[in-house]
Order: structure tokens, then sequence, then C-alpha cells
């Protein structure tokens, strides 16, 4: 009888092993296979990534996943959102749980070197920055000396902080906490005088809070926060993949292409819409993807800056400006490799 | 063959050999898998991070610290933050337990049910949940630096803590410290003398009322002698925030009263039925030996009380060193938030630091149990 | 013959009965224990009055915005309107029907329980019913629509990770036991180490290793849900300590069963399965309950990794922007389910302490 049990567990093992031993890296063809992208996001974060009461999400975050997934698959709903904290994301990414990581994520060397992540682009040009109640009549980040600041642990946020402070000679007492909720609550209950994060963050958080216009985000930035999708380092098929999915949206905004006149684009008679369209050439057909990916995107998802303005920008509650943001042709960094 | 297997000896060994197969293929497997993921990912490994600069400030350290400094420090931290809370905790929580528990036998009816009421509410409630409601809810309610609950001019509760004046390690702190350390060592002589006086003659000794007087005395004159100034720093209101004096943060009180109040309705249930054990014969034949009700609690029905309410009382002591890894939810600096959590994340390491920190958990519970298994031996009943 | 009259027994003294008297013997026996009483109703009148005011009657009932709130006490509408997060988390409103039939098969099948006898039966049922409530919730079966494991919440999501910790730590935890109370040494040294190493450290560690490290002990490609990853953590952490009282309850059985099971010649796991375990389960069932309460507390841990039980559903609603300010009424309301939960249970368990009592007797 045991050795019975010896052998069903045995058996177990390499069954286990050998279901192993099947899988393979190749996310694109993972993808196609199971029909839907593994995308993480982060839980909860008004323009960048949220959820509606029926559990519909969007934002600027979501818009990268969807992008990618029309470009893969076609259809831009075909999404397994995973939500992560700060402290899963990556992991998260490096398991395989997810296959791309869209959760604003700025890009540092040390990311990039050490934690065996890739970079596909920038989707959002941030900078931190302070957002401070009103009432007690800061107009300036250099005022805050000895101020209780809020932060969420584990990001550049909080490094930046402390460098901050530390350049300008300045203390302050710091309260760390896991979740952007309990930062806010932190901060609504008084129990810091100032909540520091990315600026794009500033705004979002701010609509959550009970009074907004009691609260203000001062003008000093004191970092460079470039964030955008992530994937894995040693699948290179797959990063490029993402990389001309986003940039096919930007792409789109400089060629003037919307979700809108995409169908009338495709008979344009400008080379660069044809190619980015897929009607000239086989640029998608390259990278493994059909020949028709950006229209999929664009069709679906739209182009960035239409993308930029239904979730942070003047369509949005939360009103935040082009700026950095803008097409380098606007005085913007963001910028398409060409299409060719 | 079969023959053979028939053998309970035998069948044991091959039993065992199969174990220690499947046990050594499994780690092999994992081990293996985790090796090539780590390497394929390009992540770092090693213990290197401790020395790299950790970069993120920490709001309550008991040690020099600042984002200077490194990794290694941000453990030590974190362990000692651990170490305090649950210190504290045991403290205040055997006190309150003990008090519950007695109380809980009263024979005042009213005091009785409010006791056993309090016990059944609190360890009802999961412990997480009353943690962030003391901070979300009841601490956050208090009022802003600016208009303080004031006590005595000196004290100071708001919500960002509470803020009391602390002495100065001058000559007058340190020798009532040592006053204090000192009354300690003549208390433990003063008993062992009394035993032994008491077993030679049969004389009683007041080692308790002395005891008391001692340990509060001593130091009053410590106080006097080492020249009778504290050199007090006061919390004052200077910009946002207090400055000087002690800050207890919201999330060490958050913690505290959590941890206390929920631990010590688990001690205070060993206290009852450590006391409920000792037979009601033990009693009657102490009083009808002629012993006073003091005598009878002191020499009959607390020793054996005792004895059978601190093995689960340890435990309980073990699970609060334990819980305060819950203080993650709040933010106060213990191991598991900013090691396993701050640190984890700036570094990545996932393995080495939760090792390391699941390590510690482990060393505090083995010495718990070797100390818990030495008083079990040294309690054990002897009979002749 | 002499008649004695009977003398009717007379009526104690007024001062030993009635209500005074109860009152005097049990609450003012003495000035120490009268002061203790007066401390005692001061402190239910500090505690009592406020509250019901708070929760009652200066409470807000009627209403479904922010703006019905008008009274100082308590915003019950909160609660109201955010109800189906409480109960269900994010989980499809057209498909709920299928958890409310899920919990009521539980109540057939406890029926079903009370009414059959043969051991055997009720095993296979228990498992028809898990099986049957996993396709009924998870659905992607029998043309259910799949719902995904990151769209349950809250009380139901804290009922299926406690119902998963507990039935799937009972076999994991006997067979540790087993092994801890093996005479064969590498088994026994193995178990203990299991059970020592996982008693020691606290379960948030072992689900943030769950979380974080288990993915990298399989290769890419296999792939655990967030949840069933917490679902693994929890089922092993619980499974030690199950292990430990069923250990308990071995000790309990007396040598001479073991030895009787010898004698007739059955093989070891007949032995330990028909003979000493259904013994030791028996003495060991008061502490068990009391650890499936442990465990059902616990589960409000997987909040710090991101899963939204009954507990983070308070924080979830409670930063809606519509209804912000609220979360005292959301701990308090939460505070109350579990405390029902978790007190049931434990007067449950000192039912069953008080009944295997006599039967030792």
């Amino acid at each position: 009888m045991k050795s019975k049990i010896a052998k069903i567990s045995m058996a177990a093992i390499a069954v286990i092993g050998l279901s192993a031993s099947v899988a393979n890296a190749d996310t694109l063809s993972d993808t196609k296979a199971q029909g839907y992208l593994k995308c993480g996001i982060n839980s909860g974060l008004p323009g960048f990534a949220s959820a509606d009461s029926k559990g519909n999400w969007s934002g600027i975050d979501i818009s990268v996943c969807r992008a990618v997934a029309a470009a893969v698959l076609g259809d831009a709903s075909k999404v397994k959102f995973t939500s992560l904290n700060a402290k899963e994301r990556f992991t998260a990414l490096q398991s395989g749980e997810i296959d791309l990581l869209s959760r604003n994520t700025t890009w540092t060397e040390t990311r990039d070197s050490s934690l065996g992540l890739n970079f596909a682009g920038v989707n959002f040009y941030d900078g931190q920055g302070f957002m401070v109640h009103k009432s007690i009549g800061v107009k300036n980040a250099k005022e805050l000396n000895g101020a209780a600041v809020c932060v969420q642990s584990g990001t550049t946020t909080e490094l930046n902080l402390a460098d901050y402070f530390r350049k300008n000679g300045m203390k302050y007492k710091l309260v760390a906490y896991d979740s952007n909720d309990q930062v806010v609550k932190g901060y609504e209950s008084g129990r810091c005088d100032v909540i520091t994060s990315d600026s794009s963050q500033l705004y979002s958080l701010r609509i959550k809070l009970k009074n907004p216009n009691g609260s203000m985000v001062l003008p000093n930035i004191i970092s460079k926060e470039p964030l955008g999708p992530v994937v894995r380092q040693g699948d290179d098929k797959w990063f490029n993949i993402v990389k001309w999915s986003y940039a096919a949206m930007v792409a789109a905004e400089e060629a003037g292409i919307t979700s809108k006149n995409v169908d009338s684009m495709l008979k344009s008679n400008n080379p660069t819409v044809k190619r980015i369209l897929g009607v000239e050439g086989k640029l998608g057909e390259n990278l493994g993807l059909s020949k028709n990916f950006a229209y999929n995107i664009i069709k679906q998802v739209g182009n960035y800056g239409e993308v930029f303005d239904r979730t942070v920008g003047m369509n949005s509650p939360l009103k935040i400006k082009r700026g950095l943001n803008a097409l380098w042709t606007k005085g913007g960094l963001q910028y398409s490799p060409p299409f060719r | 063959m079969f023959a053979l297997l028939r053998d309970r000896k035998v069948r044991g060994i091959l039993f065992q050999l199969l174990t220690v197969i499947g046990l050594v293929a499994f780690l092999w497997y994992i081990g293996t898998n985790t090796v090539h993921n780590i390497e394929q990912r390009g992540i770092q490994t090693g213990f290197g991070f401790l020395n790299g600069t950790a970069g993120f400030a920490i709001n309550d350290t008991p040690v020099a610290y600042n984002e200077t400094y490194t990794h290694g420090r941000v453990f030590l931290v974190g362990l000692l933050n651990t170490l305090i809370i649950s210190f504290v905790v045991i403290i205040l929580s055997t006190i309150l337990g003990l008090l519950i528990g007695v109380l809980r036998l009263s024979n005042n009816w009213l005091i009785a049910k409010l006791s056993s009421a309090y016990i059944d509410i609190f360890r009802n409630i999961p412990i997480l949940l009353q943690i962030l409601f003391w901070y979300n809810v009841v601490l956050a309610t208090l009022p802003s630096p600016r208009k303080s609950i004031e006590l005595f001019g000196s004290i100071f509760i708001n919500n960002r803590g509470f803020y009391v004046p602390k002495p100065a390690l001058n000559a007058t702190t340190i020798s009532m410290i040592i006053a204090v350390f000192l009354a300690v060592i003549i208390i433990f002589f003063l008993n062992r003398w009394s035993n032994k006086r008491h077993e030679r003659t049969g004389q009683e000794f007041p080692v308790l009322f002395t005891g008391i007087g001692l340990i509060i005395v001593l130091p009053i004159i410590a106080f006097f002698i080492g020249g009778s100034d504290m050199n007090l720093s006061y919390p004052v209101l200077k910009g946002f925030n207090f400055r000087g004096g002690k800050t207890f943060y919201p999330e060490f009180l958050a913690l505290t009263f959590a941890l206390t109040i929920y631990t010590a309705t688990f001690i205070a249930e060993a206290v009852r039925s450590g006391i409920e054990a000792v037979s009601k014969g033990q009693k009657e034949a102490a009083a009808s030996i002629g012993l006073s009700s003091y005598q009878s609690l002191k020499l009959v029905v607390l020793p054996q009380a005792i004895r059978i309410a601190i093995p689960p009382t340890i435990n309980q002591y073990l699970n609060i060193v334990k819980n305060s890894s819950l203080a993650t939810a709040i933010g106060y600096p213990e191991l598991v938030t900013v090691f396993a959590g701050t640190s984890l994340n700036q570094v990545g390491q996932a393995i080495e630091i939760i090792s390391m920190t699941m390590l510690v958990y482990l060393v505090v519970s083995l010495a718990v149990s070797a100390l818990l298994n030495w008083i079990n031996f040294k309690m054990k009943i002897k009979e002749r | 013959m002499a008649v004695y009259d009977k003398i009717e027994t007379r009526e104690a003294p007024s001062s030993s009965k009635g209500a005074l008297h109860w009152l005097r013997e049990n609450l003012f026996s003495t000035p120490l224990n009268s002061a203790m009483t007066l401390f005692g109703i001061a402190i239910l009148f500090w505690i009592i009055p406020p509250f019901i005011n708070w929760a009652i009657i200066n409470a807000n009932f009627a209403g479904s915005t922010r703006a019905d709130c008008t009274g100082d006490g308590a915003c019950w509408v909160f609660v109201k309107e955010k109800m189906s997060m409480f109960m269900y988390g994010f989980y499809p409103e057209a498909d709920r029907w299928r958890v409310n039939l899920a919990y009521a098969l539980f109540f057939v099948v406890i029926a079903a329980f009370k009414l059959l006898r043969k051991s055997g039966l009720k095993i296979a049922i228990a498992t028809m019913y898990f099986i049957v409530a996993f396709i009924l919730i998870r659905g992607g079966f029998f043309g259910l629509d799949m719902v995904e494991t990151n769209k349950w919440g809250g009380l139901m999501l804290t009922i299926v990770i406690s119902a998963v910790g507990i039935v799937g730590s009972f076999p994991i935890g006997i067979l540790f036991a087993f092994g801890r109370a093996s005479n064969l040494p590498i088994i026994k040294s193995v178990s203990v180490t299991y059970i020592e190493f996982i008693r020691g450290v606290p379960l948030i560690t072992i689900l943030f290793m769950s979380s974080v490290i288990l993915p990298l002990f399989f290769p890419e490609g296999v792939q655990f849900d967030k949840l069933l990853r917490a679902l693994i953590g929890i089922t092993f952490f619980q499974a030690a300590y199950i292990a430990e009282i069923i250990r308990g309850g071995l000790q309990a059985v007396s040598k001479g069963q073991y030895e009787a099971a010898d004698a007739v010649g059955l093989s070891y796991w007949q032995k330990m399965l028909l003979v000493i375990l259904p013994q030791a389960l028996k003495v060991a069932i008061p502490n068990l309950v009391g650890s499936f309460i442990a465990l059902f507390q616990d589960t409000t841990l997987v909040l710090i990794i991101g899963l939204f039980d009954l507990l983070a559903m308070v924080q979830l609603t409670g930063s809606d922007s519509h209804w912000l300010g609220f979360e005292t009424e959301g701990y308090v309301f939460v505070t109350i389910i579990f405390w029902v939960f978790c007190y049931s249970m434990s007067v449950y368990s000192k039912s069953l302490e008080k009944r295997f009592n006599t039967n030792l007797k």
C-alpha cells in the first residue's frame, strides 16, 4: 500500500515536471493561445486605473493594456486585469502572473538593470510634487520644514522625498503607508500636513478628498518620474510589441488619426498614415502581429491625445494639462519613432 | 520480496526512504526552478544589499538612523521596534489580563459580568480589525496639534500622537535607573533570606510591602542624591508639529491598545482557568488549618494556579510578538513594515528578505519554547 | 401517641431574600464591593447611552444618498447602499444567486448530516458539496459564466477563504500529526520541523511568501491565481495548528488502544484511521473549533496582500468619494458580523466541551 502511495506521488511529481517543461517563454504565442492579455494594474487611482461599480476598468494605464490587447488579439476588451500593490508588481511580472505591467511605474536605472525589467516607453511624463491643506498657509515646498509628510512606502517617491529634504537642510516626520487609500486617509484625518507623490497622482488623490478645494498642489516639482509600461527581460519580441503598440498611439496623434476618422484615413494618400494603418508595407507582420494592428488600437482605444483627454486631461475630473505630455511638435516630450 | 515487504521494520525503512527521496526531489525541483527563474529574470541575489544605502526615512527609530544608513540598519531598527512593541504589550496585557481574570471570579455580580462581557466581546473580533479601528477611528478623531488636549501643561494629546516630557540622560536619571536595579537586587536577596528564616524559625517577613517600598523610596532618594534635576525636555508646538519631549506616535499607540486589549482576554481566560482548576478541597484544607484568606491565596491557591496559567500565558506572549507584524497595515515601523515592506520594495530581493524576517520570528519562538520547557520543568510538582 | 402539629416552614427573613437581599449580597457586601459596583455602573453609563444614541436614536436609516444623513448619529444609509459590496464584493449582480444557492445548499448538507448515519456517505456528500459550490461560485462549466476570482470579495470571500482553509488544512494536519506521533525518526523529524517552523512565524510572513516567493518556485507558465496563492498559504499555515491539536488528541488515547489494534492485526493506516483517530478527534473537537475561530479571524490578513475580504471592503467603500467619512459605520457593521460568527462558534465549542466532559465521566 505504501509503495503504491509512493508511486503515485512520484508520478505526480513527474507530471508536474512535464507540464512545466511544456511551458515556454514565448509570451506572444502564449497570449494568443489563451485568448486574453494578462495585465497588471493599480488597484485604484482615478485617471490611471479605476473600476466603476460594475468592475469595468478605465484610465490611461488601462488604455495601454487595451492597446496591446487590440494589437495582439484584435480585441481591446480581451484583457484580464490583476490589481497589484507596489510590493507585488514586479514579482507578478517576473513570475509570469502578468505579461504586461502598466501601473504608473517609474523608469529607473536600478529597475532596468537589477530587477530584470524592460520599460517599453513612457506613457506619462510625471514629476513628484506636494499637496497641502490650504489652511496651513504654505505656498512653496521650501516652507515645509518640520512638517509631517504622508507617502506611499516602497516607492521612488519615498526616496526622492528624503533626498529633497536633505538637500534643502529641512526636517520632516515621515508617515509611510502601504496603500494609497491609507495615505489619503492619513492626510484627511490630519495625521500629516502634506502628501507627496507624483503630481498626476496628487490630482487624482485630490478628487478623492471630502473637500478637494481645501487642498492645493504646490508648484514645486522635485523629481523626474517617467511612468511607463513594463515587460520582462528575455523576450525581445514581446518587448517590441508593447513598445510599438504604444508608439502607434503616439504616431497616430502625430499623423492626425483618431478613433473617429480612422476608417476614412484608410483611404488617405499620406504614406506615413498608410504605413501606420498597414495599408502599405507589412510593418506589423515583422512584429509577429497582423498588418492592421495599429488600426485596431486606434479604432478601439484611440490615439494618445484622445486617451489622455478622456482619462486624465481636460475631459476628465482630473483636468491635468498636457504639459510635458504634449507631442514633441507642441513643446512636449511625446515622440514616436518613425513607422518605417 | 513480498515477504520482506510484510516486515514492519523493512516497510518503515522503505517508507522513510521514499519520504526522503520525495522531499529531496521536491526541494530540488523548487531549487532549480528558483535558480533558473532568478537567473533568467536577472534578479540580483545574495546579501550584498544589506550594505546598500536605504535612502528612505523611518519615523520612529530607537537607534540612530537616517536615510543615509544601510538596509542592514533598517533591519536592526525594525527588529528593535518589534521587540519594543512586544515588550510593552506583554507588560500591559499581563496586568490587564490578570486584573480581568481575577475580577471575572469576583463575587460582585456586576463586575464579574462586565469582565466576562469584556472577554466575550474582544476575543471574538479579529485583531487586525481592532488595530484599524483604533488607528482610523479612535485616534484619528483626536484634535489637530494646534488644538491639542493639554494635561498638566506638559503632556499633549493630538492626532499626531501623545507628547510627554522626556528626561535627559544625566546624573539624576542615571542614578535613578541604578536605584531601581539596586532595589530589584535587594528584593531578590531579601526574599531568599526571608524564605530561609521562615523555614528555620517560622517567622514571616512582609517581603511584598518592603519590596514595594524599596522600589518607590530608593529612586526618590537617588533623585535627590543625583542632583535633583532630570533636565526634562518639554514638548513645544513649533511650526507644524510639537518638538522636544518623547512622542508616542498614533501607529504605536493603536497597535499597543489593540494588541493589549485583545491579548488580555486570552490571558484573563488562562488566569481564570488556573484559579478555577485549584480544587475546592485545597481552599477548604487551607482554611481548616487556620490560614487567613490572604495566606490561603498566597501559599495554597496561587502556587497551583500559576502552574496551570503560565504555559498558555507564555504562548500568548509569543502570539503578541507574531501579531505585532500586523503593524504593517498602519505603518508602525517594525520588522515586517520597514524591512519586509519598504526595503523589499526598494531592493526587490524577496527570498533573502522574507527568509531573514521569518528567521527572526523563528528564533524568538524557539527561545520562547525553550523558556517554556524550562519553566515547565521547574514547575513540575515534585512528588516524593 | 402524641400528635404533633406540623409547623410550617417560616419564610426567610426579609433581610435574606428578594431583590434587596440579592443586591446586598452580590453588589454591596463590603465597602470595596460597593465601590466596584459603582465603578461598573459608571462604565456602563459611559459606554452604553452614547453608543445607543449614536447607533440608533440619532442615526439615519432612510434614504439613499449622503445628503440623507442629517442627524448627529450613525449613517446606516452608507452601509445599506454598500451592502452588496460588503456581501459580494465585485461579484456580478446577475450571478449572485449562485453564491446564495451555495449558501443554501450548505444548510441542506447540514440537515442531511443530521439525518444520515454512515460516515462514508457523509464524506461523499461533503466532497460533492465542495465541488458543486466551487462550480457554482467560479463558473466556467455548464453554461455558467466564469467569474474571475478578482471579482470575489466581501463576506463571501471571507467565507470562501475560511471554508477552504478549514477543509484543506484538515487532512494535511492529520498527516503531520501522525507523522509527529510516528516512531520512524525521519518522518517524525520532518513533521516536527514543519509544524514548529509554521507555528513560529506570523501568518503575514507566510502570506508574503506565498504571494511574492511562491511564483519563483515553479517554472514559467505554471501560474497560480492571487487568491489561490493566499489559500495555499493559509491552508498550510492552519495545517500546522491542526496537527498540534490532533497530536494532543492522539496523546489522550490510551496505549491499550494502540496495542489492541496491533493485536488484532490491523495495518498502520487501519489502526490510525479506524481506531485511534476517531477517539483522538473527539477529544480534540473543542480545540479544533477554537482554531477555526482563530482562522476565521485570521482571514482578515488577506487585505494586506490586496484581496478584498470583508474588512478590506470597509477601507474600499470608505474611500469612495461620494461617501467619505463613514468609515466608523463600516467598521461597526463589519465588527458585528465578525463578532456574531466568532461568538456563535465559541458558544458551540463550549457546548461541545460540556457534552464531551460528561461523556468521559
